[in-house]
């Protein structure tokens, strides 16, 4: 089920490019790319080489791309990104929000390289910045999760206590709780973007307190792997991880970054890059969904395609008002969509979520 | 917060899991040290052992394979350190140093095509009858065949090393290798084969991990559980009924961790997270300051090179 | 019959050479190695151990790196000799990191040339009141050193987080569990222009001259070493040596938190959760592969800065996985503690009767 609105993303690409001050055009590009993972986990990095390989067969032998992998944020980026710069590289994507201050640091000092931060706040003249609406992907998910429990108890596994993560967790508990208003989330932060035995931990505690749901914003494969055994159903994260959990895998959020790389490392190529903050969703085709499952019902299936359709056109916002914080006080007014500038500093749960924010 | 919605048969049941791969790991090191010999290589042994296992069990499709692969990865591993410390006769700190750093990258490297691949999964033992008993059912029975081994491990390791005649030989090694070694003893010999079982166990620890456990194949996913064997050896007293104990300590406050936060108890992750280790280095002091026992428990040859040779 | 029959005393020419052998060996295994991955070996060596040395950037990365090991280890080798195993380099550090790092963080608003010697002294402090703790119970009650300073591992790293999620947490930082970014006055200055090289790089050899005295000329490195090897005889001349086992402990905790101090408010320029990448472990390496002597450190320090430097390039061009640098860096060793044998040992043919 592909829900591909190219030409938002287009429009998007042009507002960037189109009033910058005119580069010089190539006939041959180095594309790099800095992973915080390996990109073997099935997650979070392998879909961004998913991207790099987009790259590739789009542009064909106009663009050399090259990676490193598993490098720890800190100095060692630093340097991964230095090295990058300072080796004939055009492009330079750096893939996770730890590297954004060694970004900017190498970005000053290589005025002529083109950086891209994933999911960070910094930019210059020659540092953007990309991140996708994961929330609005949350919203489906918790709209069908929110159909089909039966114990009413629907588990996730988060990693760090982040705006993003955190509305992950408002987006979906809301969509869940429209749908079925007996519905209770139970949340454990694994302080971990990747790390199997502890998501399988997570999970198990999870089972083990009533979830027959379990919902990841973790990147392995360990969550659906034990779902499978304990035969509760799940979501999977970043890529499609049916194959983990062939019977209750439900749908992932896919992470489909090939649309936004291509058409970057073609305005490099096309001497028509410039720097800004790209935010897509649904609507410009980074946030997809992997084949929903057969275990779902017809009518919950059409609520969850509605949802993406009305989400793509607009006229849905996973966070509209009337919505209240956790201890009571309003937050958004009936109508009011929440704004950008919140939704990036998100630290507080929604009403109806039990526990705390981690300090 | 709702302590009912926590199911004590399911929390039992993680336990169990959690806890194994500690109990294998520790068992062996445990012998190993009863013979005097301190082997600081538990960590790589057991990621070796982790990779062997999951290659093998995915490339034959057989579990069982899978975890007598990763026993002997273990064991190779264990004796390459034997043979070092005991023939060469190399430094036993930095050679168990030595072999966690090697065993780390070496089980990343062979792990490479590995990484986000479903292993064979593992039979479950159910004794017809027994195992739907409420509660007890599933407590007791119900388990993987590696659970109920390492169970029989261990009470195979406590009989051998009191009750046979080749385990107070070793113990005797363990405790002053030069008389041993005077009275005929072959102790480098018996020291090996020590190693050996104790490279087996760690390995089959390591197995456990990626197939059971996770059940996955990630570089460095063994996350301290080695070093954390080590604590619990000295945390059992050297007692083998006792290992058990202290990989419940260890594996239940990981998992208890989990289930508080879950439950919506506030409690600070990193702290929690950092108690088995602070416990770990009470119980050090208490065995420690207990100066009979330890001189009764820990071998006195331990970690002391045997320099005799002929 | 061959026989192997030890040296009446350690051999000093093959003391010297067999660090050099090690490495030989390794460049070969590892070649191997490579090749088995489908490698090309030479280029990968090249790649790994020759070009890091042209690029003067490069160059400037490996002293960078190395100067936290030579510091570490240097701590750590006077406990070796002397008996004591501090294997928690890595939890002084951090608890190094996170007091420089705090000191730094609560005059964020306050300029002035007092607030890096005063992160300094705090960053050496808190080291060494993490390693005093082992050496304190280990007097005590004769606890094992290596678990207790092992365990304060774990220990340290859950507390850096707790610190960086909590206290020092960056209140603009959107809930990011990351300290501000350190303000000027907080910042080791570059020393030369272009590169990364800090104040800690100076320190670190200034600290291999002082062990070299202390080890050579001072009553302490006599003491140290004669506590390693012949204790009963330590005894005899009055050296305390739980006094020994204190000051070694002591003397490496403070270093390597030093090393944690120069670390964050050089090259890091912030306190995250990321800062530990096993240095106080690699020290160890270090230490053993430059024969616990300070300029033996220096030197296997550089080759290990080298090895990480390089690798990072091999991955870039050749596609060599980091798993295989962690492998090469472990063989290092092995071969290392094999060729030992050579040192304390020789081959002899029997004399025909």
């Amino acid at each position: 089920m592909r829900f591909l609105r190219p030409l938002a993303l287009a429009v998007a690409a042009l507002a960037l490019t189109a009033g910058g001050a005119f580069a010089q055009a190539k006939d041959r590009i180095k594309v790099g790319f800095v992973y915080v993972g390996p990109v073997g986990d099935f997650g979070w990095s392998y879909q961004h080489d998913q991207g790099r390989k987009a790259i590739e067969a789009a542009l064909g032998d106009k663009v050399e791309t090259t990676y490193v992998e598993s490098v720890p944020e800190g100095p060692d980026a630093e340097r991964v990104i230095r090295q990058m710069a300072s080796s004939g590289h055009d492009l330079i994507f750096t893939t996770s929000f730890g590297y954004m201050d060694q970004t900017v640091k190498v970005a000053k000092m290589f005025p002529d390289v083109k950086f891209e931060h994933a999911t960070g706040y910094k930019r210059e003249p020659n540092l953007a910045t990309y991140s996708s609406r994961f929330y609005e992907g949350r919203h489906v998910i918790g709209l069908i999760a929110g159909r089909m429990t039966t114990s009413n108890v629907i588990g996730y596994i988060a990693s760090y206590p982040i705006p993003e993560v955190v509305q992950g967790i408002n987006a979906a508990y809301l969509a869940a709780k429209s749908v079925n208003p007996a519905v209770q989330f139970k949340i454990i932060y694994a302080y971990t973007w990747f790390d199997p035995a502890k998501e399988a931990d997570a999970a198990n505690a999870l089972i083990e307190q009533g979830a027959d749901i379990i919902m990841q914003h973790t990147d392995s494969t360990a969550p659906v792997t034990i779902a499978e055994e304990k035969g509760v159903l799940a979501f999977g994260q970043a890529s499609d991880m049916t194959r983990f959990g062939p019977n209750v895998h439900l749908t992932s959020i896919v992470d489909d970054w090939d649309p936004y790389y291509v058409a970057r490392a073609q305005a490099v190529l096309d001497g028509t890059w410039t720097s800004g903050d790209v935010w897509g969703g649904i609507n410009t085709g980074m946030v997809k969904f992997a084949p929903l499952s057969t275990r779902i019902p017809e009518d919950v299936r059409k609520l969850a395609e509605d949802a993406i359709a009305a989400i793509s056109a607009g006229s849905l916002h996973p966070f509209t008002g009337p919505l209240n914080r956790q201890d009571g006080t309003p937050w958004l007014a009936p109508g009011e969509i929440a704004d950008d500038a919140t939704l990036l500093g998100l630290n507080f749960y929604v009403e109806g979520i039990e526990g705390e924010v981690p300090k | 917060m709702d302590l009912l919605a926590l199911n004590p048969v399911a929390l039992f049941a993680t336990l169990i899991l959690a806890a194994t791969p500690l109990v294998l790991a520790a068992l062996g090191e445990l012998v190993v040290e009863k013979a005097g010999v301190l082997n600081l290589g538990v960590e790589g042994m057991m990621i070796l052992g982790a990779i062997t296992g999951f290659a093998a069990a995915v490339e034959t499709g057989s579990p069982a394979l899978g975890m007598a692969a990763g026993a002997a990865g273990g064991m190779a591993l264990a004796l390459l350190f034997g043979v070092m410390t005991q023939v060469l006769l190399s430094n036993q700190v930095a050679t168990g140093l030595a072999l966690t750093l090697f065993g780390l990258g070496l089980a990343a490297l062979i792990g490479q095509p590995y990484t986000g691949i479903k292993p064979p999964p593992m039979p479950v033992l159910a004794v017809p009858g027994l195992s739907d008993l409420p509660v007890i059912g599933s407590m007791a029975f119900g388990y993987d065949p590696v659970v109920y081994l390492s169970f029989a491990l261990i009470a195979a390791v406590w009989l051998f090393l009191g009750r046979t005649r080749p385990g107070l030989i070793l113990r005797a090694i363990g405790e002053n290798h030069d008389a041993a070694h005077a009275l005929g003893y072959r102790v480098v010999a018996v020291r090996l084969a020590a190693i050996a079982f104790g490279g087996a166990l760690a390995g089959l620890g390591g197995a456990y991990l990626s197939l059971v456990r996770v059940p996955q194949w990630t570089e460095g996913m063994t996350a301290g559980a080695g070093w954390i064997a080590l604590a619990i050896v000295v945390f059992s007293g050297w007692r083998p009924w006792r290992v058990l104990l202290g990989a419940y300590v260890f594996g239940g406050v990981t998992i208890l961790q989990l289930n508080f936060q879950a439950l919506g108890l506030p409690v600070g992750a990193a702290w929690l997270s950092m108690t088995p280790y602070l416990v770990t280095i009470l119980v050090l002091v208490a065995i420690s300051a207990d100066r009979t026992r330890t001189a009764i428990r820990a071998p006195a040859s331990l970690g002391r090179p045997f320099a005799a040779m002929n | 019959m061959w026989r192997i029959e030890p040296r009446p005393e350690p051999s000093r020419a093959m003391q010297a050479v067999t660090p050099v052998l090690a490495v030989g060996l390794t460049i070969l295994l590892g070649a191997g190695l490579f090749a088995l991955l489908g490698k090309d070996p030479v280029a990968a060596m090249r790649i790994l151990f020759l070009d890091p040395l042209l690029d003067p950037f490069a160059r400037s990365e490996i002293a960078v790196k190395a100067a936290p090991l030579i510091l570490i280890a240097l701590g750590l080798s006077m406990g070796f000799r002397a008996g004591v195993w501090n294997i928690g380099a890595e939890g002084q550090f951090i608890m190094g990191a996170i007091a420089g790092a705090a000191v730094g963080l609560a005059f964020h608003d306050v300029q002035g040339i007092w607030l890096l010697p005063l992160m300094t002294l705090a960053g050496a402090l808190a080291g060494w009141a993490w390693a005093m703790i082992p050496a304190i119970l280990k007097l005590r009650f004769d606890t094992s050193e290596i678990l207790v300073s092992l365990m304060l591992v774990y220990v340290a790293d859950q507390f850096l987080y707790a610190m960086v999620s909590g206290p020092l947490r960056d209140p603009q930082g959107f809930n990011f569990p990351l300290s501000r970014s350190f303000h000027d006055s907080a910042t080791l200055p570059v020393l030369i222009a272009g590169t990364r090289v800090h104040v800690g790089v100076l320190v670190a050899l200034g600290a291999v001259a002082g062990a070299y005295v202390l080890l050579a000329h001072h009553l302490f490195g006599h003491r140290v070493r004669l506590t390693g090897d012949a204790p009963r005889a330590a005894g005899f001349e009055g050296v305390r040596a739980g006094a020994v086992v204190a000051a070694c402990l002591g003397l490496s905790g403070a270093l390597a938190g030093l090393a944690g101090m120069f670390e964050v408010a050089g090259p890091a320029g912030q306190l995250a959760p990321s800062l530990p990448v096993g240095y106080g472990f690699t020290a160890i390496i270090v230490a053993f592969l430059g024969r616990l002597n300070p300029f033996g450190i220096v030197a296997a320090a550089l080759v290990m800065a080298l090895t990480y430097i390089g690798g990072e390039t091999a991955q870039l061009t050749l596609g060599i996985p980091a798993a295989a640098t962690e492998t090469f860096r472990g063989m290092m060793l092995f071969c290392l503690l094999g060729l030992d044998l050579l040192v304390r040992y020789r081959l002899r043919r029997p004399v025909a009767a």
